[in-house]
């Protein structure tokens, strides 16, 4: 067993992935500036809640107000979405289309 | 599921089989929203605010109530109050929005309803209800809403993503930035730099909205509706009612026209809570005037932009100011404003700011690539000054410049494949582009750009006895999805294109759909027909090979036959014979497939525009128009063509002539297409239309969406050629003749 049920890294993950991280701006003092960071996660649910942990409170705003960009595809909605290595998210702005 | 290739053969793919709809569109038989009715049926009417800004002090129904025919009357007070309930802030505000609570918030503005028995009696009810107003001064433009003291609209609101914010009418900031600016426009031997304004457009749908409602004593309800998404329908219609998403049907009905205005509620909790009060149906269809009045438009924008260039062409930097106009409640469409105003470009140094401001207008609603329009308006113009001061031509200015794979956009990731080149470099290879021009005659090129959407779908595919196949989809047919699934279910098949039917069905029906938007359904609802397509083969060839007593891997499905390959003894079966065996095989067949669609391809297009400018009247005639675009793959061409020149119809109309006019008390001067002038068939010319096809490799086919990014390129497009044609760069919208003439005079006094 590599993960826990819901993602998360486990005790016996062989290996470490760490997602590039680009934040919104618009959250700049919620996370004291730190708009780029790396992250280790295996999905993006848990990777809300690594950046939940270290920046209490920005996890609700996350997942219920952006969108997810991961290696430049948009995704309205995002949670089991796998991480590589090296993967690039960005948290954006929800979009709606006409 | 496996990636699109340009090398992939097909037999459907690409055809131009005749629509599936036409028949009934053109007989009459298509039933749209005003077209269903029930026994007992009552007449539901929407008393609308007379007032652009009022504080609500009193509402009294009693007259109308005790008018003879009058079976329910509705006020904010009957409707839950979901202002600070856990509920979205988006329900919230669009439940304040379909009935005004304790302020009224722009002219038009709901403040009550009735059902009565007939539409005279209620219109008569209407006039009974007595509504005392405390009214406000109005906000009716980005300048008043910033301006030290302005009335607020929401004594609560504060600028969210602004540090310290106070109350204020300034709803939202975003921000995108990459490099350093001042690096950037230091690198720049020319700068260019000005302010656009857009002006309040409607999508112009010829469908009013219309619904009609029954619910039980049992508390169900059933709506049938023309809408771009059933699902959407019933979850803000319970949502605002409190009422359990099992307990309401929502039963699609044709849709004529949506354009993004479709995707949201206004008549149909009024007409479900009349139901509910009275006991009976309700039907409630709206006049153009309310849709005008009461629906929301794609509002004005103030966008200032300042863009940076080398001698040599090479874009260093690019500055951006966004404010949009949201209406009476929050959620302009500026983010989508700021992350498409410099996403045809590489760049290195750029800085984006937008703000979405509150004034008494109509609540705005999507329309068409909502917010890209107006912010492609000011980039592609400057982009095309730019090319002019650096006398290089606007297409080479642009390739030079131009986003393609891994380059990082400027709201954040880098593009997966996309087709800005290809799309540029037909244009310049389109023989428009090299046309003589006459006297008072311009050209204009630009660019557009749209996100294109995935989301949720449900379909299946279900077998019939005699071999054909019924699709049953959720996604409202708004741009000819039904031809173009059927082609897709075709294809996977092996089948004749003849023997697919589909039928957008209820929310009872199938599985959960999104809206019809974000031009996303050939794509995503396209995806789940061809997984169910591909099940329904995996259980073809299950049945052959029981009927055939051999084991399922020696079965192939080619051309809509089981076969084994290996055997010359076996003869292969088609769809039909396989159906006919069905029950004696383990059942029906059929397949299904939900999914959050992945793999979006994103769209871009490029357009020619050739306008002729009568100097004496200032009068702008688009003469000639050729619009290029990346599809990824057209499944059906004259689908993807006419949502091309429907596009390039409602930009050249945005850029010509429509426009919301307003008094100094907030009321709307226009409200009928004799003073809000669409364009008409006489007014345009013949749209060309050059598909080009990158396909995408998220989808099996290749497809992109399409919808969307038509609509975008015009606004420049026409505005680049008018510039062409008289010298003059004009920054406003629209460029009606009074407009273009200033220009052309002021230009003369000057010189």
């Amino acid at each position: 067993m590599e993960s826990n049920w819901d993602g998360s890294a486990s005790p016996f993950q062989k290996e470490r992935k760490l997602a590039h991280v680009t934040l919104p701006r618009s959250l700049s003092e919620k996370v004291e500036g730190e708009l780029e960071l790396e992250v280790d996660a295996r999905n993006v649910r848990a990777l809300i809640r690594a950046l939940d942990l270290r920046f209490p409170g920005i996890g609700e705003i996350l997942s219920g107000q952006t969108a997810v960009a991961i290696d430049g595809e948009i995704l309205s909605e995002a949670g089991i979405e796998p991480l590589s290595a090296q993967s690039e998210v960005h948290f954006l702005p929800r979009v709606g289309g006409g | 599921m496996s990636a699109a290739t340009g090398e992939q053969k097909f037999r459907w793919v690409g055809t131009r089989p005749v629509r599936p709809d036409g028949h009934d569109k053109v007989t009459g038989r298509a039933r749209y929203g005003a077209d269903f009715s029930l026994p007992g049926m009552l007449c539901g009417r929407v008393l609308r605010s007379p007032h652009a800004h009022a504080r609500i002090l009193k509402i009294d129904t009693a007259e109308a109530l005790a008018l003879e025919g009058v079976h329910a009357v509705l006020t904010g007070d009957d409707l839950p109050d979901l202002t600070s309930s856990e509920e979205s802030s988006s329900l919230s505000a669009a439940s304040r929005n379909i009935m005004a609570r304790d302020k009224v918030l722009y002219h038009g503005h709901a403040v009550a309803a009735v059902a009565a028995s007939t539409p005279e009696v209620a219109r008569e009810a209407l006039a009974l209800i007595r509504v005392e107003y405390e009214v406000l001064e109005s906000v009716l433009g980005i300048e008043e809403a910033l301006a030290d003291g302005a009335p607020l609209l929401d004594e609560e609101l504060r600028t969210k993503g602004e540090e310290d914010p106070k109350p204020s009418n300034v709803a939202a900031k975003v921000m995108f930035s990459n490099g350093d600016i001042e690096v950037g426009f230091a690198l720049a031997d020319e700068i260019v730099e000005r302010e656009f304004t857009t002006q309040a457009v409607h999508q112009g749908y010829i469908e009013p909205h219309a619904c009609l409602a029954q619910m039980g004593e049992d508390g169900k309800a059933t709506l049938w509706v023309s809408s771009q998404g059933q699902f959407a329908i019933r979850s803000m219609t319970a949502g605002i009612l409190g009422v359990e998403l099992s307990h309401l049907r929502v039963i699609p009905a044709e849709i004529g026209g949506g354009f993004g205005g479709k995707t949201t509620v206004y008549l149909e909790p009024l007409a479900v809570a009349l139901s509910r009060k009275s006991g009976r149906p309700v039907k409630m269809v709206m006049s153009r005037e309310e849709v005008f009045r009461g629906s929301g438009p794609a509002l004005g924008t103030r966008i200032k932009v300042k863009l940076g260039a080398t001698r040599e062409g090479r874009l260093v930097a690019a500055q951006a100011l966004l404010h949009y106009e949201a209406g009476g409640f929050p959620g302009s469409s500026v983010q989508a404003g700021a992350m498409t105003i410099f996403s045809s470009y590489a760049l290195e140094h750029l800085e984006i700011t937008g703000y979405d401001v509150v004034v008494n207008k109509p609540k705005g609603a999507a329309y068409r690539a909502p917010g890209a329009p107006m912010a492609a308006f000011a980039t592609e113009s400057l982009m095309d000054e730019l090319a002019t001061r650096l006398e290089i031509d606007p297409v080479d200015f642009r390739l030079r410049n131009a986003a393609k794979e891994g380059v990082q956009s400027a709201f954040g990731p880098r593009f997966r494949r996309i087709g800005l080149v290809e799309t540029l470099e037909a244009i310049q290879a389109h023989p428009h582009y090299r046309a003589p021009l006459k006297p008072n005659q311009g050209r204009g090129v630009a660019v557009g750009f749209w996100f294109n959407a995935g989301l949720q779908s449900s379909a299946s595919v279900n077998v019939n006895e005699d071999g054909t196949v019924s699709v049953v989809s959720g996604s409202p047919d708004i741009g000819g999805s039904r031809a173009s699934l059927a082609i897709m279910a075709a294809e996977e098949l092996g089948i004749e294109y003849e023997a697919v039917d589909v039928t957008v069905a209820d929310t009872a029906s199938v599985g959960f759909n999104d809206v019809t938007g974000g031009s996303r359904v050939t794509f995503a609802t396209g995806m789940a027909v061809i997984e169910s397509a591909r099940e329904v083969i995996q259980q073809l060839r299950e049945r052959a090979a029981s009927i055939w007593d051999v084991e399922v891997d020696q079965v192939v499905w080619q051309e809509g036959r089981a076969c084994v390959p290996d055997s010359k003894e076996i003869e292969s079966l088609d769809l039909k014979a396989i159906a006919d065996q069905a029950g004696e095989t383990g059942g029906p067949i059929t397949g299904r497939h939900s999914l959050s669609a992945r793999g979006v391809g994103m769209g871009f297009g490029a357009h020619i525009c050739d306008v002729q400018v009568d100097p004496e009247t200032g009068r702008v005639e688009v003469v000639r128009y050729t619009a290029v675009q990346d599809a990824g793959r057209a499944i059906h061409p004259s689908y993807v063509e006419g949502q091309m020149q429907g596009g390039v119809a409602q930009g050249i109309g945005w850029a010509l002539n429509e426009e919301y006019i307003y008094n100094a008390d907030g009321e709307l001067q226009n409200p009928g297409f004799l003073d809000y002038r669409i364009p008409v068939a006489s007014d345009l010319p013949m749209i060309d239309t050059v598909i080009v096809e990158v396909p995408n490799d998220g989808h099996p086919y290749g497809v992109r969406g399409v919808g969307e990014v038509p609509i975008v390129a015009p606004l420049p497009a026409v505005a680049n050629a008018v510039c062409a044609a008289t010298g003059v760069r004009f920054t406003d919208l629209p460029l009606s003749p009074p407009r273009v003439l200033k220009g052309i005079e002021d230009a003369e006094t000057v010189s």
